[in-house]
């Protein structure tokens, strides 16, 4: 926790005023300079891909491409309403599966991670020592198996089979997070509130979740990005259009009809898939840094 | 607590299990399923698209996980402090972590382009491509573009975790080396190396192991072509399940494969330990 705790903000850590005391000022120009091409290289396309989504259509598919749009369009954005179940749709299933994710990995990983805070009982090690261990085994070398389990209970083309696919992804990871936060809280502040009659449950909704909430936070931000980012489990499970999650959808978008791609339509796609991910994530920084120093690694 | 161990249980160990016995079967999609005995590793013994897509796919981890490790170290070192502006720079690196490889890839699938592309447009109008330059159409190409793809993706993410081992070093070690005469770069190479050791091998291993299971951008830039020479060794598995419908041989590649995997990650952490007590 010592570790979390050093990162909580988004601060540099070492001091700017004499972090480099010998460098010449040419030198940290010029470090300066190169800092910034490469953020600039970085962020560009971002940049390009949601103005393009606003380009007309026209201007959109031109060859050579059309790097400053000559007017701000919705037109790729109408296409998009309306290409395949429409854009809400797909976004639907991308917000329900995300849902369902967050809200089952916030849930049992809260439940996990209390208990092998806060319990004593026989095979407890063994038992996080094997959830951790699944860290380790990747998912792309299980899904020929998920893939016949969830086929075989009715669960393939199911947006419910695919969050239980996400949620167990994710658990190793949000149980070894939410066990590093209970384990940070003083017993005592729960036996107060077990001594003034809060039960167990209570307990841990009343008194205790409301001091893991940074723990909680960095749980939902990673379960976010895992289920609304994820592409192969979705491609393999979901095979109607009407289920398709915002990935899949680009898939279909990005080939048309006798080989014509609508380049518009791709691009207000693609800015609709990736902005939700990227406010998110900016909005909640710290805690993923959290996430990662409390050494649970995960892209 | 008891949910989270069934759940985990139920679709993780037993899936585990499962990809043992059926790999173990001629098993379809439809149709009848018969036990195969070892005829399926034995298979993959001869297929020569599985050992060279896991050829492919280590030049693909080398190349891209140098690139990261050393860029995202770079960025590290730059952002720690002494620049304006260092949170913002920050952010822009680590942005592309954010979005999924799916979208990254797509994205990279309109910028890169022929007609309609931005990037190659860019290149073109320098003089660095010609006027009819494809990516996709040769493996070597498509190959720089992997890599590019997957360094603007991946360096942030190294950065951050570099970032989050050079500060576990206490400022008062850097400080001292200074007081000491230490240049800018004995600093980095005597003092924070060391120290961060762990955070080196914590980066090198992950990178190597999300590199390899690398498939979105496989799937969605190259569909493993021109032929399969740009096929990743997670995109010949899914074609094998999921294209071919071949599940039972498909779970035999897969099993192969992390076996693969822990042989490898083992042999680095033996070769990253080793280098420590020199």
């Amino acid at each position: 926790m010592a570790i979390v705790r050093s990162v909580e903000t988004a601060q540099p850590p070492v001091p700017q005023t004499r972090a480099t005391p010998r460098r010449s000022a040419v030198t940290r120009g010029f470090l300066f300079l190169a800092a910034v091409v490469v953020a600039i290289a970085f962020v560009a396309p971002f940049v390009y891909a949601i103005v393009s989504s606003f380009k007309t259509a026209a201007e959109s598919n031109a060859a050579p491409p059309v790097l400053v749009p000559s007017a701000i369009s919705s037109e790729n954005y109408r296409t998009l309403a309306n290409f395949g179940i429409g854009i809400f749709g797909y976004v639907k299933n991308s917000v329900i599966v995300t849902g369902l994710t967050i809200v089952g990995t916030l849930v049992l990983s809260v439940l996990g991670g209390y208990g092998f805070a806060r319990y004593q009982f026989p095979g407890k090690n063994v038992f996080f020592v094997t959830i951790l261990a699944t860290m380790m085994i990747p998912f792309q070398t299980i899904v020929v198996p998920l893939f016949v389990i969830l086929s075989k209970v009715g669960l393939t083309n199911s947006l419910v089979g695919l969050s239980l696919v996400y949620i167990t992804f994710q658990l190793p990871f949000s149980v070894f997070i939410m066990r590093n936060s209970f384990a940070a809280i003083p017993p005592a502040i729960e036996e107060a509130a077990l001594v003034d009659g809060c039960g167990t449950l209570k307990t841990i909704v009343l008194v205790m979740a409301p001091i893991a909430i940074p723990g909680m936070v960095t749980v939902v931000l990673f379960a976010f990005l895992a289920a609304w980012n994820e592409f192969l489990a979705a491609l393999i499970l979901l095979t109607r259009g009407e289920n398709f999650t915002l990935p899949i959808m680009l898939l279909s978008a990005s080939s048309g009809p006798y080989g014509t791609v609508d380049w518009g339509l791709l691009q207000a796609a693609i800015a609709v898939a990736m902005v939700p991910a990227m406010v998110l994530f900016l909005a909640l920084q710290r805690y993923y840094l959290e996430g990662l120093a409390s050494g649970a690694v995960k892209l | 607590m008891l949910p989270s161990v069934l759940t985990v249980a139920a679709l993780f160990l037993a899936p585990l299990a499962m990809t043992g016995w059926i790999s173990l079967h001629d098993w379809p999609l439809l149709g009848k399923i018969t036990f195969a005995g070892l005829e399926n590793y034995v298979r993959a013994a001869d297929d020569s698209t599985f050992s060279s897509s896991f050829g492919f796919t280590t030049r693909y981890v080398i190349v891209s996980g140098v690139i990261t490790f050393v860029l995202g170290f770079a960025l590290a070192l730059l952002v720690r402090g002494g620049l304006p502006g260092t949170a913002v720079l920050r952010t822009a690196y680590f942005l592309p972590v954010s979005i999924g490889w799916a979208v990254a890839s797509f994205l990279w699938v309109w910028l890169l382009n022929s007609q309609v592309g931005a990037a190659t447009e860019l290149l073109r109008s320098i003089g660095a491509v010609g006027s009819e330059f494809e990516w996709f159409t040769r493996a070597d190409r498509a190959f720089v573009v992997l890599v590019a793809l997957t360094v603007w993706k991946s360096a942030g993410f190294a950065m951050i975790v570099f970032l989050i081992g050079m500060q576990s070093v206490l400022k008062d070690l850097y400080e001292a080396a200074r007081v000491d005469g230490a240049s800018w770069w004995q600093e980095i190479r005597y003092v924070m190396l060391p120290l961060i050791r762990p955070t080196l091998v914590l980066v090198s291993l992950f990178l190597v192991t999300a590199f390899y299971l690398g498939f979105d951008q496989f799937f969605i830039l190259t569909r493993g072509g021109p032929g399969t020479e740009t096929a990743s060794v997670v995109y010949w598995i899914y074609n094998n399940a999921f294209v071919r419908f071949h599940l039972g041989y498909a779970s035999a590649l897969s099993l192969i494969f992390l076996a693969l995997l822990i042989v490898l990650n083992g042999l680095q952490v033996r070769l990253l330990r080793k280098d420590v007590t020199q």
